[in-house]
């Protein structure tokens, strides 16, 4: 899939138009703040968007989401070794605080990431060693051969070592007991901007990395950079309007409109690589929060009613206001093995779904409880309303349960819902992340994000073969079958492809990235 | 305090021919007071419609926002006074980002923030009154524990105070029943949070009064202390309860409110006039004004008249409780 | 003397007693720290290290006991959001919530004083009526809707003043930041402290106006007035002066409220203070930092209202009287 790539032209077309001796100031904010500074502690968006300006990575997603080089000036797989990936690691690279950085630093930042208790080590499991060959060669040796290696590595920031020993930080903070290391509110990166000062939910300010490796190949037009998040969506536009910010990522739907018309600010929008669906637990003998002795979800005619009941285009046109993509499987368009005959939308037919109520044996429905993020995805609380109603008609009566990310993503984990609303995005474009994560039957290491208690022994095995298999035709051969499978199976009920607007000031030349991730760098002023 | 009013209460009925008790409520000095001012008039006939409306909700509504099965998403965002294209509907004041219709919301929201104000304005009356005759009345160890309890919860403002009792309540129920219990939770935050001024008014009140000539002789003859409280203090005390009724009704309003607004009170599904307002926030820069400003105004009204309905009757009735 | 001070203080600490209970029982029983703190991965292993690590598996006595004497040195632990101390997340936000709070006060002080003088004064015309009616809408409306309307007129509308936050700021000493020395952290202090000191400023006005009322048909004015003292005197001098023992007392008392308002007022302007901190935390069950935040608000009430007392005794000398002497 990735074959052998080297440095490209792309990154170099800016050279020449480089600007770099300007002083201009983007402030920039939106809903949420970065976690923690400590690159490699969290896997999360908000946190990944402000290191990816502080900090490098061996390769990026770019603001087309191409792979690019980033510290990484190529990579293939080893001549006669399937389980050898080797990266050609950037010359002449100087951290913030001087040092130069070697294979060294990338083999002990990959290290870092993939032990305990770093939360980045989840995507790198199939590693089994890092090995730092000469001062510019790293090779990453894997259990089985792994093509897809390199996608997991576009947010994989790297430290330097001798830094990193000389703060005690050799090893990455664990958030989750709470700790507090130096590497928390300092970093020290190869990337674009360093940072001048940080008041975790309050503001980052970033000045222009003016020694940056890649100053004359992209535009790097800002030199300070100050990001404040805000909490409330109106008075994040309410900032936008009177001028106190410049950039909005994440802008509300229902402001896209007014921002558009507004003087001096315009919106970029396009897709983002994310889907919006319903889980339910088909799995268990009872549900907990329903108020019969069995468990409907288990019947597939009743997950086929909710199908049908739950009315995509309806949702799309007044909940979203027309930025989503109504979805019929829960890949987004940019990820390998997705279908478009799959993705066709189901046309809501309350009618046929309390007819298939009734064959199931629910016709007088049921009670149930759908739990929800209000803070996580585009009108989340909004659509988990909309889905109370569309449910209401065919008899199953939902009782919400709204909550912060936080909550809910932690009592999903636990397991406690019988019906939740969730989103997914695939940084590595491709099916195996969804598989292994969502339909695989849940494990310790597969299947850690699959609530819904389906269990398929062929599918199981079908996404242990594509992580591995090297022959691409076949392996999307799998891909297709497991999708087809889990489609008939109605695992999920997906509702819509997220889309995603960026406002900003309307002097400002910057596209919508899909990742949801801005590299400000290729920011630029008209 | 009250002696002045009291004594020509019991002056009228004395003036032959005797006249009704319809009559002599008309003649009495609150009506007078009420008629010579516009603003109390106006204060009243704005409660009163608003009472009415609230009351009669399910009749008057053309939906109940509280039944999914009503919400017609497809005519979200329908602006005032419009048919949906897609429904025949007409909304009045507009429809929100559900296709609720903001008139059926703010009359059932009402409902639940008038519900909420009272129940808790009563269960803070009934506690505080208990407490504050107990106190009184009985004196000793009990009233200094009541009124330990009392100075320690007046050191917190009430708002605080209904914050945190409805975070602890909140805590130890789980998640899945919040939405079913958030009314009763609010009515207890907020009434708990609200009990004291009453103890403390009618201890005061009761010590005066058990002092009295009347109720000495009362107890002198042997009257049961039961029926000294509830015959003799009670009726005599209930007064200064009523004035501070009405205002803690204004009170428990703008709390429930808050709370809702703070997004810890009623869900976004049975939303009161406060979540209403919550909501309708995020609309406030996309054009759909009337989310926002119809419940607003709802509030407002609401609010004020009451206030100015508690402010009025504590200056007829009780001119030194300022 | 001795015996009232006894009594008070016993008082302050029952109730730091009581509000230590509600916070330790936040952090006992309210969501499990354990999966909140740890992953879905987590094996019951790392769960029961973790809860080893915290001290939960000790008996709940111990464990409030330790709770006691962490909160009674500031230690809150680490705040399970943003992996910092508490405290350090408190001291951060505490000026924010602070010159907020105290310029609040003072335009609530100030104006309400002035307002309150001139309705005392002019009772009849119909701009002191006017006022009057007003500041009831000002006391019936809810803190955040004045809030909401604000940034609707002033930064949507008009565009004039900033919808959110504390502008730039500057930094005093080891942690101290303050807006006041900026343009735009001037500017943006404009709308919150409104917001925060209207209910204050009406309660302030009506007090002064209803003292001034009373003292003006007190003896000593009419007979000041009698001698011939001239209009401004009178009113500025005698009246004043005898309405600000009662004022003064409920601006002490209501300094503890405008904390708690603005939790409000910090919501709906993102200004970035404790009580902002205290409706994340809430929001996100960030348990050490809502039970740091009751105790601190539990303590500045207290002091507050121990300093209050303890003024009054020594104004009043009936108190001292009953106390017996020295």
């Amino acid at each position: 899939m990735l074959p052998k790539k080297t440095l490209l032209a792309t990154a170099v077309i800016g050279a020449m138009l480089a600007t770099a001796a300007n002083a201009e100031t983007l402030r920039w904010t939106r809903s949420a703040d970065s976690l923690t500074m400590d690159p490699h502690s969290q896997n999360e968006g908000p946190t990944h968007s402000v290191n990816h300006q502080i900090f490098d990575t061996l390769i990026y997603q770019d603001m087309d989401v191409a792979y690019q080089p980033g510290l990484a000036t190529e990579w293939y797989v080893k001549e006669d070794e399937p389980t050898v990936w080797v990266f050609k690691i950037r010359e002449g690279v100087t951290f913030h605080e001087g040092q130069s950085l070697t294979a060294d630093d990338v083999a002990f930042s990959i290290d870092r990431a993939r032990r305990e208790p770093a939360d980045m080590r989840g995507l790198l499991t199939s590693i089994s060693e890092v090995r730092a060959v000469d001062d510019y060669t790293v090779e990453v040796e894997t259990h089985e051969p792994n093509p897809l290696l390199p996608n997991n590595f576009t947010n994989l920031f790297i430290m330097s070592r001798e830094w990193a020993e000389e703060h005690g930080v050799e090893e990455a903070q664990n958030y989750a007991a709470g700790e507090e290391t130096y590497a928390v509110r300092n970093a020290n990166g190869t990337g674009p901007f360093r940072v001048e000062s940080r008041e975790p939910d309050v503001r980052t300010v970033f000045v222009r990395n003016d020694d940056y490796w890649g100053i004359d190949h992209y535009p790097m037009e800002i030199s300070r950079l100050v990001f404040t998040p805000i909490e409330s969506a109106s008075t994040r536009v309410a900032a936008l309007l009177s001028g106190e910010v410049d950039f909005l990522q994440e802008t509300p739907v229902q402001d896209i409109e007014r921002l558009a018309n507004a003087d001096g600010i315009k919106n970029e929008q396009g897709a983002e690589n994310r889907t919006i669906f319903l889980g339910m637990d088909m799995g268990s003998a009872q549900l907990r929060t329903a108020d019969t002795d069995d468990n409907p979800f288990a019947d597939r005619r009743v997950r086929e009613a909710i199908n049908l009941a739950v009315d995509a285009t309806t949702i799309q046109r007044a909940v979203m206001r027309g930025n989503s993509q109504p979805a019929g499987m829960i890949a987004p368009p940019f990820v390998n093995g997705y279908s478009e005959e799959m993705d066709e939308v189901l046309e809501a037919d309350t009618a046929r779904a309390q007819e298939l109520m009734e064959e199931a044996g629910y016709g007088d429905g049921f009670r149930v409880t759908l739990h929800c993020p209000n803070d996580r995805y585009v009108n989340d609380e909004q659509i988990c309303q909309a889905v109370v109603s569309m449910l209401a008609r065919i008899g199953i009566t939902v009782d919400l349960v709204a909550q912060t990310r936080s909550l809910h993503f932690a009592e999903l984990a636990r397991g406690e819902y019988d019906f939740y609303l969730l989103g997914w995005g695939v940084p590595t474009m491709d099916s195996e992340y969804i598989f292994n994560y969502l339909y695989h039957t849940k494990e310790e290491n597969h299947g850690t994000w699959n609530f819904t208690g389906f269990s398929d022994e062929r599918v199981d095995e079908l996404t242990v073969a594509m992580g591995q298999e090297v022959d691409e035709e076949a392996r999307n051969e799998m891909i297709a079958e497991a999708w087809q499978i889990v489609h008939d199976e109605i695992v999920y009920i997906p509702i819509h492809h997220q889309m995603l607007t960026w406002s900003m000031r309307d002097d400002i030349d910057f596209k919508v990235q899909s990742e949801n991730t801005p590299h400000f760098k290729y920011l630029r002023f008209n | 305090m009250s002696q002045d009013v009291q004594t020509r209460d019991s002056a009228v009925p004395v003036v032959p021919p005797k006249p009704s008790k319809l009559r002599t409520f008309l003649d009495s000095d609150i009506v007078y007071s009420w008629k010579r001012q516009p603003v109390v008039i106006l204060a009243t006939l704005v409660t009163l419609t608003m009472f009415a409306a609230a009351l009669f909700a399910p009749w008057i509504a053309p939906q109940n926002p509280f039944d999914p099965r009503q919400l017609e998403l497809i005519d979200a965002f329908t602006p005032p006074m419009t048919t949906s294209d897609f429904t025949g509907n007409y909304y009045l004041l507009g429809s929100d980002s559900q296709g609720r219709d903001v008139f059926s919301a703010i009359l059932y929201g009402s409902r639940i923030s008038l519900l909420v104000g009272f129940a808790a304005v009563i269960f803070a009356l009934v506690m505080g009154t208990a407490l504050g005759l107990l106190a009184g009345f009985r004196g000793g160890w009990r009233d200094a524990l009541i009124m330990r309890i009392a100075d320690v919860q007046l050191t917190f403002p009430s708002i605080l105070m209904a914050l945190l009792i409805f975070g602890v309540i909140r805590g130890f129920l789980p998640r899945s029943m919040h939405a079913e219990v958030a009314i009763i939770v609010l009515i207890i935050a907020i009434g708990l949070s609200d009990w004291v001024q009453y103890a403390r008014a009618v201890r005061g009140a009761t010590m005066v009064e058990k002092s009295k000539e009347y109720v000495q002789a009362a107890r002198v003859i042997g009257l049961p202390a039961r029926k000294i409280l509830f015959q003799h203090i009670l009726p005599n005390v209930m007064r200064p309860v009523l004035v501070i009724g009405t205002i803690g009704l204004a009170l428990a309003i703008i709390a429930e409110a808050t709370l809702s607004f703070l997004g810890v009170g009623m869900p976004a599904t049975q939303p009161s006039l406060g979540t209403l307002i919550r909501v309708g926030q995020d609309y406030m820069f996309s054009g759909e004004w009337w989310i926002l400003l119809f419940p607003g105004m709802a509030l407002l009204m609401l609010a004020l008249s009451v206030n100015l309905l508690g402010d009025w009757l504590r200056d007829v009735l009780n001119p030194k409780l300022r | 003397m001795l015996a009232f001070l006894i009594q008070r203080v016993l008082q302050a600490i029952f109730v730091m007693f009581v509000v230590a209970l509600i916070s330790f029982s936040l952090f006992h029983y309210v969501g499990d720290p354990v999966l909140n703190m740890l992953g879905q991965e987590a094996t019951e292993a790392d769960r029961a290290a973790l809860r080893a690590q915290l001290g939960l598996d000790q008996p709940v006595v111990v464990q409030f006991w330790n709770f006691i004497v962490n909160a009674a040195q500031f230690e809150f632990g680490i705040s399970y959001r943003s992996a910092r101390p508490v405290t350090d997340l408190i001291l951060e936000r505490l000026p924010a919530t602070l010159e907020l709070a105290i310029i609040s006060a003072i335009f609530a002080v100030v104006m309400g004083i002035l307002l309150g003088i001139y309705t005392a004064l002019r009772r009849r015309s119909w701009l002191a009526n006017f006022i009057m009616t007003a500041s009831l809408i000002g006391v019936s409306l809810p803190t955040f809707l004045i809030g909401v309307l604000l940034i609707y007129i002033f930064a949507v509308e008009l565009g004039m003043l900033p919808a959110f936050g504390r502008g730039e700021t500057v930094r005093i000493g080891d942690w101290w930041t303050t807006g006041l020395l900026t343009t735009s952290g001037l500017r943006s202090l404009i709308l919150p402290a409104i917001t925060l000191g209207l209910f204050q400023l009406t309660l302030i006005m009506r007090l002064v106006r209803a003292e001034m009322l009373e003292v003006l048909s007190t003896d000593y004015i009419k007979f000041a007035r009698a001698r011939g003292l001239s209009k401004r005197v009178v009113h500025l001098r005698h009246a004043l002066k005898n309405t600000m023992i009662p004022v003064i007392t409920i601006i002490g008392l209501q300094l503890g409220t405008i904390i708690a308002f603005a939790i409000i007022t910090e919501t709906v302007f993102q200004w970035p203070g404790v009580g902002a901190l205290f409706i994340t935390a809430v929001r996100f069950v960030d348990v050490p930092v809502m039970a740091a935040y009751l105790m601190m608000i539990a303590l500045v009430f207290v002091v507050i209202n121990l300093v209050v007392d303890l003024l009054y005794y020594a104004v009043d000398p009936r108190l001292r009287a009953q106390g017996g002497g020295k």
